[in-house]
């Protein structure tokens, strides 16, 4: 976080800095798009009609409310998921943790289109598990029909915000607190409804709350499900028609951007007034102990269970990219190299611009989401709470329309030395990537340093320490966990990101892979080597994921081991 | 990204062009690149860009893949600065909208023996800006796995899409979602009538099992067997089948053939370049590409039907392809948005409730059949009058003044209209649903008496 710690101007030049950088890049463009709301569609004059309009439709009633049933349930389903896999990898000595945590982020990485191919080749009223049930038990049961299939969908797809920061805070919890505790007497359940999950809460309310954002407005998945009854489609649809500069879809932006708003501040509110922070660190985390052979049994096979269920896009996807016609039938016809030998030479370019789009686009949100914690919690400058708000509105706002407002805002600003529209450049398409995908690193972050306690600072500052040098060496490192959490779904989701880059691409030289998968995926013949490409995005991330997993552990060991020697000395 | 071989590149056409300036003006050369903006997929587009590389060696084709309703707000936000040469897409009705918006310019094509007339439709704009490139029909695609396993018939005609053996099984786009459904839709709605039309419309939807949000995702969902009959465009259809997959297609007796287009942008870059795209795509060589399996479009060219293949449909010699219906783009297009939004209103947005009252009707007259019964069989007419009931009669519908307010664009800030979009549907909706469930209360009182 070398940039913040040696700015010149102290942290209101830096709040300034990132005012700016998110006026530009988000506020100014979406308002372009979204301003039509506030303008009556006859006279062009500014009015609040069209929200009536809103509230006076029975459709768009049903909508808000369907998206808000399916948010909760999917954080209820996602939870469900997320705990145990949370709990046993960080609460257990459990071989293969680290795999499982990796594994834990394989379903974000789902890219576009596939994934639902995917589900309703599995899942689907005549998908493999159907088909069988009806042949031995003559049933069928509508896993993927309306509402119920968006829910398991997203909360498959968006359960590991749940694990990744749930984690995060399980590891950041100091022995010493559960130690304590155990001395009191406490132990087994009451141990965790009293100690660990309260302590871990900041965690699992961040992951929460990113789910529900999330899942709120979602578009692709619904779209993709064909269930048009909800918000966010409801605004898509209306955007993205031909001649259509209907005000109703942007009424409903803002809609979405207020009520995201609002869910954010009250989970502000439920975590007000509590104390999360530990003032030890080093401890490494909660005690891991050794399972008993059956505890050990019944772990592996609740870990087993939902590692197939969330797994099963990948599955599928797998099916399909080895497959040579599936088609209403349990498994493919036969199988096949042919798909993977069609993509295998024009992948490559593809790969180069994802890394590089989606590893600066998650530099930024760490950078920048460290940065907006900080100020926002450990600072008093008036008005840092936009900042947060600012940047988590990012989350609501349509890739559609980011995309439009991009075009709109800077195609007529010239890059100098290149001569081209910024809009045009590839670099646009790493800022946009940066903002929609801020939100995620940002919540990563503020659960970090929830867990840092003040007095470490204040301790640093003490002992004569600059502001600056006590954020770089004791506040980042003490983050460092929920940083790279932050990095890792930032970088996976924005690695398959496609609705505000297909508007942005501007020459295949530039496209990342989603645009790649979205150009196979439009033909009959292009479904195979469309999944082929899928897998190979969905490995190149996990293995990304799993490298920096690796790195983490590392550097948690050598500082373990250069503590002990510290202390030896 | 490799950015060395980009700045050689760069670098190199500097060195080349100021080649040329010194040698210049032996011929007139085209520009070393050119930029099309298609919604076609990749077996389409790889396929001409490798032929016409092949053919002009100095030339880079750049194909830049969106969905006709993106690549039309892609070209209107760019205009400014346009960098795009060509727009490829089948959907007229988008190059009528770019066309209005001053964004193309006018091409004669050189290359001769191109008829005038495809079934019935012209095959280029009157007006010269846009230039059809080859044929495409509507018509119903299913899969034969799947009606085998449900012991369904294969259908022949949109009509028996509306028997109740089909429901639940068939699948089409929303022609707000997709130009080419939206041909489709309107084909019915001319060949029939507006009433007759949106009648038989609704009598389909009711057998829906999805609406889906791309116009491929219906061949998508026929060939993975989700639901097991599709409304779709031939190509899809027919390459489909040549891919491999287990499913069939057939064109209806009410289709109308359409061209799938190309035009030139305005002040685009390369123009040179871009004129000889679409004389090589009129050629004999670029029309006999097309009947590539993985391609199978309808060439402009009859000379090229004797290389097809003999089941291949041929229009310009069976003349009851898409012969049927006089495609008047005129009333299409001064409804088109005001159509788009009326079978989201009615069938996109409250499927549920048209499929319940379908199904309830389905029933009663199962029930019916066989038997006589005067006080039921009104009850059902009267259901099935209301479910196929519109809220706008065909007169108001083509009003320019009423239309307008779907229009949205207003050119200048002078312009008034009275009336909101949203305001209207929400009437619209109000009565539909209250209509479908209305019919639905009557189909199962129906039944009852039986």
């Amino acid at each position: 976080m070398t940039t913040f710690a040696r700015t010149p101007f102290g942290p209101a030049g830096v709040a300034i800095l990132l005012g700016v950088f998110l006026l530009v890049f988000l506020v100014i463009p979406v308002a372009k798009v979204v301003f039509v709301a506030f303008q009556d569609p006859n006279t062009g004059a500014p009015t609040l009609v069209n929200f009536v309009d809103f509230f006076n439709t029975s459709l768009f009633r049903e909508s808000f409310f369907n998206s808000l049933y399916v948010a909760l349930m999917s954080v209820v389903v996602a939870s469900v998921i997320a705990m145990p896999l949370a709990y046993f990898t960080t609460r257990f000595n459990f071989n293969g943790a680290i795999l499982i945590q990796t594994l834990g982020v394989i379903p974000l990485i789902m890219p576009p289109f596939v994934g639902a191919v995917a589900m309703q080749l599995l899942f689907g009223t005549n998908g493999s598990i159907n088909l069988l049930l009806d042949e031995w038990f003559g049933i069928n049961i509508p896993f993927m029909e309306g509402l119920n299939g968006v829910i398991l969908v997203e909360s498959i797809h968006y359960f590991p915000f749940i694990l990744i920061n749930l984690s995060a805070a399980l590891n950041n919890i100091d022995r010493a607190m559960e130690e304590s505790a155990q001395n009191l007497g406490a132990s087994g359940l009451r141990l965790f409804r009293r100690i660990v999950f309260p302590l871990a809460m900041p965690g699992y309310v961040a992951g929460a709350s990113l789910v529900f954002l999330k899942v709120f407005d979602d578009l692709g998945t619904p779209l993709l499900l064909n269930v048009n009854n909800m918000l966010a489609p409801q605004a898509y649809l209306r955007i993205s028609s031909i001649g259509i500069s209907d005000p109703m879809g942007y009424v409903i932006s803002v809609i979405l951007v207020l009520f995201s708003l609002f869910a954010l501040w009250t989970s502000f509110l439920a975590m007000r007034g509590k104390e999360y922070a530990t003032v030890q660190k080093g401890g490494g985390g909660l005690m891991k102990r050794d399972l008993r052979v059956w505890e050990k049994a019944g772990a592996y096979a609740v870990v087993i269970f939902t590692l197939l269920i969330v797994l099963s896009p990948h599955i599928g996807l797998t099916l399909l990219s080895f497959g040579t016609i599936w088609s209403f039938s349990v498994l493919p016809d036969a199988y096949t190299l042919a798909n993977y030998q069609e993509v295998i030479g024009t992948t490559s370019e593809y790969i180069t611009n994802t890394m590089l789009y989606a590893g600066l686009a998650a530099l930024i949100d760490v950078v920048f989401g460290t940065a907006i914690a900080y100020l926002v919690w450990r600072t008093g400058l008036v008005g840092r709470q936009w900042l947060d708000y600012l940047a988590t509105g990012a989350l609501a706002i349509p890739g559609v329309v980011l995309g439009i407002g991009y075009l709109r805002t800077f195609y007529d600003v010239e890059v100098p030395f290149l001569d081209k529209p910024l809009a045009s450049w590839w670099v646009i398409i790493v800022v946009a990537l940066a903002v929609r995908r801020l939100p995620y690193a940002l919540r990563a972050c503020v659960a970090a340093l929830q867990q840092v306690a003040v007095a470490l600072e204040e301790a640093a500052e003490n002992l004569g320490a600059t502001k600056f040098r006590t954020v770089k060496r004791v506040v980042v490192p003490l983050m460092s966990g929920g940083i790279i959490a932050g990095f890792i779904t930032s970088f996976a989701t924005a690695a398959v990101e496609l609705s505000a880059t297909i508007m942005l691409v501007s020459a295949e030289s530039d496209a990342p892979l989603s645009y790649g998968i979205y150009v196979f995926m439009q033909s009959a013949a292009g479904r195979g080597p469309g999944a082929a490409l899928g897998m190979i995005a969905v490995i190149i991330v996990g293995v990304a994921t799993y490298l920096s997993h690796r790195v983490i552990e590392r550097g948690k060991r050598e500082r373990a081991l250069e503590a002990a020697l510290a202390g030896g000395v | 990204m490799n950015h060395s071989s980009r700045v050689l590149r760069v670098v190199g056409s500097w060195i080349l062009a100021a080649g040329l300036l010194g040698a210049a003006p032996l011929t007139q050369a085209l520009e070393d690149k050119l930029v099309v903006v298609t919604s076609f997929p990749k077996d389409l587009t790889g396929a001409f860009k490798a032929a016409f590389e092949k053919k002009y060696p100095g030339v880079k084709v750049e194909m830049l893949k969106k969905k006709t309703t993106a690549g039309v707000k892609y070209l209107q936000e760019t205009a400014s600065n346009n960098t795009s040469d060509m727009f490829w897409a089948s959907a007229p009705d988008a190059f009528e909208v770019l066309k209005g918006d001053g964004l193309l310019q006018k091409y004669q094509v050189k290359a001769t023996g191109i008829p005038d007339m495809i079934g019935a439709y012209p095959i280029n704009d009157p007006d010269g800006y846009y230039k059809g490139f080859a044929g495409a029909g509507y018509g119903i695609m299913w899969n034969e796995r799947y009606i085998k396993a449900k012991k369904l018939p294969a259908p022949r005609d949109w009509s028996d899409l509306a028997k109740p053996v089909y429901h639940g099984h068939v699948g089409m786009s929303a022609p707000s979602r997709s130009g080419t459904t939206h041909l489709t839709v309107e084909t019915l709605l001319q060949g029939q009538g507006w009433e007759k039309g949106w009648a038989e419309w609704k009598a389909i939807a009711g057998n829906f099992n999805t609406v889906t949000e791309r116009s491929f995702g219906v061949p998508d969902g026929v060939n993975s067997g989700q639901f097991g009959l599709g409304v779709v465009i031939d190509f899809f259809g027919l390459s489909s089948q040549a891919s491999g997959f287990p499913v069939d297609f057939v064109y209806p007796s009410v289709t109308t053939l359409v061209p799938a287009n190309i035009a030139i942008v305005a002040n685009a870059p390369h123009p040179e370049a871009a004129g000889a795209f679409i004389e090589f795509l009129m050629s004999l060589q670029g029309q006999e590409l097309l009947l590539n399996p993985k391609i199978r479009r309808l060439p402009v060219r009859p000379d090229i039907y004797g290389k097809a293949p003999a089941d291949f449909p041929n229009p310009f010699k069976d003349k009851s392809i898409g012969a049927a219906v006089k495609f008047d783009v005129v009333k299409s297009k001064n409804r088109y948005n005001l159509v788009n939004s009326l079978f989201d209103v009615m069938i996109t947005y409250r499927l549920d409730d048209l499929r319940a009252a379908t199904k309830a009707i389905q029933d009663a007259e199962a029930a019916l059949s066989g038997k006589s019964n005067a006080e039921a069989q009104r009850l059902i007419d009267e259901a099935k009058a209301l479910v196929g009931a519109v809220p706008v009669d065909e007169a108001t519908a083509l009003d320019p003044d009423f239309a307008a307010v779907f229009k949205k664009k207003r050119k200048k800030a002078t312009d008034k209209v009275t009336g909101r979009q949203a305001e209207v549907e929400a009437e619209w909706d109000k009565l539909v649903k209250a209509n479908y469930a209305k019919a639905k209360t009557l189909a199962e009182q129906a039944k009852s008496m039986l």
